[in-house]
């Protein structure tokens, strides 16, 4: 029997999608959504690209209008947060005094930026990206006259921002301390040919230099940053994208088992039958891996929110998908499929030089995943391929004249999940 | 304001009064309509917000550009020649009295 009431701790993507696909599912108890940011549920993959540049406004930022929490009978309470859980009453006690009773309990509660580990860390005009109040204050400080921002780390946050600023024209430095970038995601085939075009565009990329110090001037803004060398660069605006750390206070709190993440089995279950982790802070065992990790994507969020879900409406089932992971940066379009890090063996197709390309990637001589630039139909056939299991080789795809797209299309398989049936009908609903 | 109906594979069907600016995916995200997914929110990266067009429907739709085209090739169900990505359909009084049948699967 589903619990007679929900609790979500987290109000991003993952904890809004866990509530939205209950009651798609016909969920009809209590639903409460918890989260800290005051805005609510965003967006947040614009708020390092077009909610930065201008181009996506406030208004397309919140993931649902104020009307749909009503709609959909979910309560939200923005800018409040879950303090403690006490699992033997099944209550969460909340930071505004409020106590709340759960049958099941779903953390989702993200991640927060790391700092750098360096003198002057903390000076005005030093920031990191991760909410909507970051974009914001990053967004006007790159609205004003041309500036020397400085952006540390070369991962898709820090290169996202570094595209933008440079888009809005400021003199952009990207420092990576790794001998190149995005090294913990891409081939070197294509992180190679994404620094490339940074560097067409006129930033600065220096990889395998640290940051030693930041400096300010006599207000204490930032004003120079210096390097592990000793070179010394001007930086007005320092932002810091050097990954981020899983937010495991809550589950600590609850004595659940924490690594790197709060660890969850196939079903996103903590050892509590009745606590459940989805998103950016869920440690879950990946049958694409082969091991326990933490993926931070809205696919992984959408998809575990749809898993945790079907199983708190006792329809269970193991979580599968295939991740997959977008980019976008100057006209670089950045799609990944799979999870390509073990690979031992690639195979391109398209052209590098033109910025229209894949990197197949194999281990075994299975495909593993596919990283594709401006080739979003390779992108769409990869997952598809990945999903149904469909075996291609490293020798089929060097075939003279190779192309994804003039594979045979086999039907689709079962999705992996048992899709809803219990669609309700409804008359005329003002979207 | 347009009509907008979509169908589900089980033959229920969802009728929205739809205002502009929004596009056939978003009006169906905000009112939470099941077989849309729109994981990308939009930017035509994914294919989850695939639906068929009514065959028997008059009414005019834009152009498919070439980025749409190429993420028709990833689908979970099967492309076929009346395939569109619903976050690439923005809502205008042209598409009053439209039918979009939703897919079996986004994903």
């Amino acid at each position: 029997m589903a619990p007679h009431s929900v609790v979500v701790v987290g109000a991003g993507q993952a904890g809004l999608e866990t509530a939205a696909a209950l009651r798609g599912r016909g969920y009809e108890g209590r639903i409460t959504l918890v989260g800290d940011e005051p805005s609510g549920p965003c967006d947040r993959p614009p708020l390092s690209k077009g909610y930065l540049a201008g181009t996506v406004p406030a208004a397309d930022i919140a993931l649902r209008p104020p009307s749909f929490y009503a709609a959909q009978d979910i309560e939200l309470l923005a800018g409040d947060r879950v303090t403690s859980v006490d699992r033997e009453r099944r209550t969460v006690l909340l930071e505004s005094g409020l106590r709340l009773p759960y049958g099941a309990l779903v953390l989702a509660t993200g991640c927060r930026p790391r700092t750098l580990p360096v003198p002057g860390a903390a000076l005005t005009g030093v920031l990191t990206l991760r909410g909507l109040a970051d974009a914001e204050d990053l967004r006007l400080r790159l609205s004003g006259p041309p500036r020397s921002v400085v952006v540390v780390g070369a991962g898709f946050i820090g290169l996202e921002v570094a595209a933008t600023a440079r888009g809005l024209g400021h003199e952009v430095t990207v420092v990576e301390a790794q001998p190149r970038a995005l090294a913990r995601a891409l081939t070197p085939q294509m992180s190679d040919r994404v620094v490339a075009e940074h560097r067409a565009q006129g930033v600065r990329v220096l990889l395998g230099r640290e940051v030693s110090a930041l400096y300010s001037d006599a207000e204490g803004r930032v004003q120079v940053m210096e390097l592990g060398d000793g070179e010394r660069i001007a930086a007005d605006l320092v932002v810091v994208g050097v990954g981020v750390l899983p937010n495991t206070g809550v589950a600590l709190g609850a004595d659940l088992v924490v690594g790197d993440g709060i660890v969850v089995d196939e079903r996103l279950r903590t050892e509590d039958p009745d606590i459940y982790a989805v998103g950016d802070a869920a440690r879950f065992p990946s049958p694409h891996a082969g091991r326990h990790i933490r993926l931070e994507s809205v696919q992984n969020a959408t998809d575990q929110a749809r898993c945790v879900a079907a199983g708190i409406c006792g329809e269970p089932y193991p979580y599968a998908a295939v991740p997959w992971f977008w980019s976008e940066q100057y006209a670089m379009r950045l799609q990944m499929a799979g999870l390509t890090a073990a690979h031992d063996e690639t195979v391109t197709v398209g052209d590098p030089d033109e910025g229209r390309f894949s990197v197949l990637c194999f281990r075994g001589g299975r495909l593993i995943g596919v990283e594709s630039m401006n080739r979003p139909a390779d992108h769409g056939i990869a997952r598809r391929l990945l999903t149904n299991g469909t075996q291609l080789t490293p020798a089929t795809a060097r075939e003279p004249g190779f192309d994804l797209k003039k594979l045979p299309r086999t039907q689709a398989a079962s999705p992996s999940r048992s899709t809803n049936t219990t669609t309700q009908e409804r008359q005329s609903v003002h979207a | 304001m347009a009509k907008i109906t979509y169908k589900h594979p089980n033959g229920t069907v969802t009728i929205l009064d739809v205002e502009a600016p929004n596009t056939v995916m978003r009006a169906a995200k905000l009112n939470n309509v099941d077989g849309i997914e729109a994981q990308c929110g939009g930017s035509a990266q994914c294919g989850t917000c695939h639906v068929y067009v009514d065959a028997e429907s008059t009414v005019v739709l834009p152009e498919m550009d070439s980025v749409e085209d190429d993420v028709l090739y990833g689908t979970a169900c099967e492309r076929t020649e009346f395939s569109r990505l619903s976050c690439q359909l923005p809502v205008s009084d042209d598409l009053d009295g439209l039918l979009v049948h939703l897919p079996e699967a986004q994903s």
